[in-house]
């Protein structure tokens, strides 16, 4: 697949964000050091209109920031968020009503991000009747619309949250979102909560309406054969940065970065026949209050030598496409003795 | 050709293992009459979705199961029933020669003792070791399970360990007894996949250096390939296909089970509809009648709601309880 020449839809530069930890008395007496957890440490990247990008990491590496930060549920600290040429963080009142109506966050969990005392019917009603997208005595026949688009039964709309099941939930999740008729979704774990047979008929239904609504997604997942399944291209996060960025196709078939090679080793391959007996990668996460010096992977990476100790590396385009942040990579020979 | 009797002994036997539980819908067969052989230094997957009794049965077997709910039928641990030996008796067996860990480490380990006094808790109850070999044992259990530093990390309380930590420490609070048989319950489903791979990795190798037999309850197929010897799937409280790992992923013989490995994206066909499984599983008080999954099955015809199928024997080793186990056979499993 090509990619189409025009400019990105949205493009992010730089972004940065961290949250203070609230001392105790005890260390605010003392004087400890103010310390932060550095959730987003520059992250750029760009989605086109149309495309999947997936964006995968594991836990606390910024990914639900990243994609709160977005859709400035969470405001960034720094960096530059531009949505169809229109700088994001710079938004107000009615504009920044309407990008919150072209952008739409879906959650992980709907039973915790719908309102439990509100049947779905009054759910769609009012994210129609905010956004002011049709007359209302279109409301009802739009609303009809929308459970079919997500093939829920229409006995559906008078019933609430808990008489769902959470693949069902999840539905009323995406509907609520494509109440508005966004151009762009930002998923975050869509999926994670669910049984795979439930994941599936999800993941085929935002495919499908992918299709016909010509959407732009954002696909956060830590579930590295669902990113792999969905996107065109993929980000891997590692402690508030993208380490690596490509095409799907080539980041599955040869993932440059020690980070996104381990995190493939990682990932139980579902052909029992190909087992290795040896982990992909040693050591903990470390904690995104105390983020290594130099690159950030240093620790666990089997390659490190001493660059990467004292020396962050920056995310480089490569030859024959796609992005790395690794001093290894960017050697044109890499040391054979590995 | 005809299953040939096992050369492996089994360590464990399992006939008939229900548990039912009475609510106010009627009463609730969580675990419905399950049969399951687990072979000495084996490692048993259990896998199925949420509700299908998968960790309801691995409690049954050593009666971790609160009342009401009520265990019957038989689990033979090296020839004596756990199910009907007395309490006293069971206590005996139970995190000695058969230990369990569980989802979350957190909930498990005791949040104000120490790690130190947690193994020590466990090598007094179950071993003869006086005070100074006991300390000595809890280094190098710490030191078994991959902890760096034991020695000064015995002191540190279970908040002081990362997620993939506290379940190492939780392996060697199991492991303390030398049990023959370690219960996992979902042991790496709250860990980052790179501290998956680690946990499961030092599973397979404690199970060759102790010659444990492991039972695996799981979710994940990925984790299933990657570590069990056999699995059996389970469906509402019902095994549904056991067989070995390969053999079974690359044939599976049971409609639920052709749904479930059509249901995981795999390499091919990017973007392309999965085949997923429609419907949601059924409640455990309104069980359609014949086989449980008849309401969601592809291959369902009127046969499947005559009566509960048996699991029979589809090929070596491996047995299915699926009416159409023939029809799903010759379907493609990657289609």
């Amino acid at each position: 697949m090509s990619c189409p020449p025009e400019a990105p839809l949205l493009e992010v530069r730089n972004l940065a964000k961290a949250f203070p930890i609230r001392r105790t008395a005890l260390q605010t007496l003392r004087c400890t050091r103010r310390r932060a957890i550095h959730a987003l440490n520059g992250v750029s990247l760009t989605v086109r209109r149309g495309e999947t990008l997936g964006i995968v990491g594991e836990s606390g590496c910024g990914k639900s920031t990243l994609a709160r930060c977005l859709v400035r549920l969470i405001e960034a600290d720094a960096g530059t968020i531009r949505y169809d040429g229109v700088d994001v963080r710079q938004l107000a009142g009615p504009e920044r009503r309407a990008f919150n109506r072209r952008v739409q966050l879906i959650f992980q969990d709907p039973y915790s991000s719908l309102n439990p005392r509100m049947t779905v019917r009054q759910t769609l009603a009012e994210a129609l009747a905010v956004h002011r997208l049709r007359p209302s005595r279109e409301i009802p026949n739009r609303i009809a619309e929308l459970l079919a688009l997500v093939y829920l039964p229409r006995d559906a709309l008078d019933r609430y949250p808990h008489e769902f099941s959470g693949g069902q939930r999840q539905r009323i999740g995406i509907a609520r979102a494509l109440s508005v008729e966004p151009e762009c979704l930002i998923a975050d774990e869509l999926v994670s909560a669910l049984d795979v047979s439930v994941q599936a008929q999800v993941i085929n239904l935002l495919l499908e309406l992918q299709d016909r609504l010509h959407l732009t997604v954002l696909f956060v997942a830590h579930d590295l054969r669902l990113v792999r399944h969905i996107s065109h291209r993929v980000a891997v996060m590692y402690l508030g940065r993208i380490v690596e960025h490509d095409r799907t196709d080539r980041l599955f078939r040869e993932p440059r970065h020690p980070y996104t090679q381990a995190l493939l080793g990682a990932a139980p391959e579902l052909d029992p026949t190909r087992r290795s007996r040896t982990a992909a990668v040693r050591g903990e996460l470390p904690s995104p209050v105390e983020i290594p010096a130099g690159c950030p992977f240093h620790p666990r990476c089997p390659h490190a030598f001493e660059v990467c100790r004292s020396q962050r590396p920056e995310l480089d385009r490569r030859r024959g496409g796609g992005w790395v942040a690794c001093h290894l990579a960017m050697a044109p020979t890499p040391p054979t003795t590995l | 050709m005809t299953a040939a009797r096992d050369p492996v002994p089994l360590a464990l036997e399992i006939r008939g293992l229900t548990t039912s539980f009475a609510t106010a819908e009627g009463v609730v067969r969580a675990v419905d009459g399950i049969d399951l052989e687990l072979r000495t230094g084996e490692v048993l997957g259990l896998v199925g979705e949420s509700g299908s009794g998968k960790s309801v049965a691995l409690r049954s077997l050593v009666r971790l199961v609160r009342a009401p709910g009520r265990i019957e039928g038989q689990a033979l641990w090296l020839g004596r029933d756990l199910i009907a030996m007395p309490e006293a008796d069971l206590l005996e067996v139970r995190g000695k020669e058969i230990a369990m860990i569980f989802q979350e480490p957190m909930t498990a380990l005791n949040p104000v003792l120490t790690v130190r006094q947690q193994i020590d808790e466990n090598l007094k109850a179950h071993t003869g070791l006086g005070r100074a070999e006991r300390a000595r044992r809890a280094i190098e259990l710490l030191d078994l399970v991959g902890i760096p530093s034991a020695a000064e990390r015995l002191n540190d309380y279970p908040h002081q360990f990362s997620g993939g930590m506290r379940q190492r420490v939780m392996i060697a609070i199991a492991l303390a007894s030398e049990p023959r048989l370690l219960l996992a319950d979902e042991p790496t489903t709250a860990l980052d996949v790179t501290i998956q791979d680690q946990i499961l990795k030092l599973l397979l190798e404690l199970r060759d250096r102790l010659g444990m037999s492991v039972i695996l309850v799981t979710h994940d197929l990925g984790v299933v390939a990657q570590t069990c010897d056999r699995v059996a799937v389970m469906y509402a409280g019902r095994i549904m296909e056991v067989g070995p790992v390969v053999e079974l992923f690359r044939n599976p013989r049971h409609a639920y089970t052709w749904g479930l490995l059509g249901s995981i994206p795999g390499a091919g066909a990017v973007r392309q509809p999965l085949r997923s499984i429609e419907g949601t599983p059924p409640s455990l008080a309104d069980l359609p009648p014949g086989c449980a999954f008849a309401p969601r099955c592809a291959f369902v015809t009127d046969a499947c709601r005559q009566g509960r199928p048996a699991l029979v024997a589809v090929g070596p080793d491996h047995r299915s309880a699926c009416v159409h186990h023939d029809r799903v056979a010759r379907s493609d499993p990657a289609a």
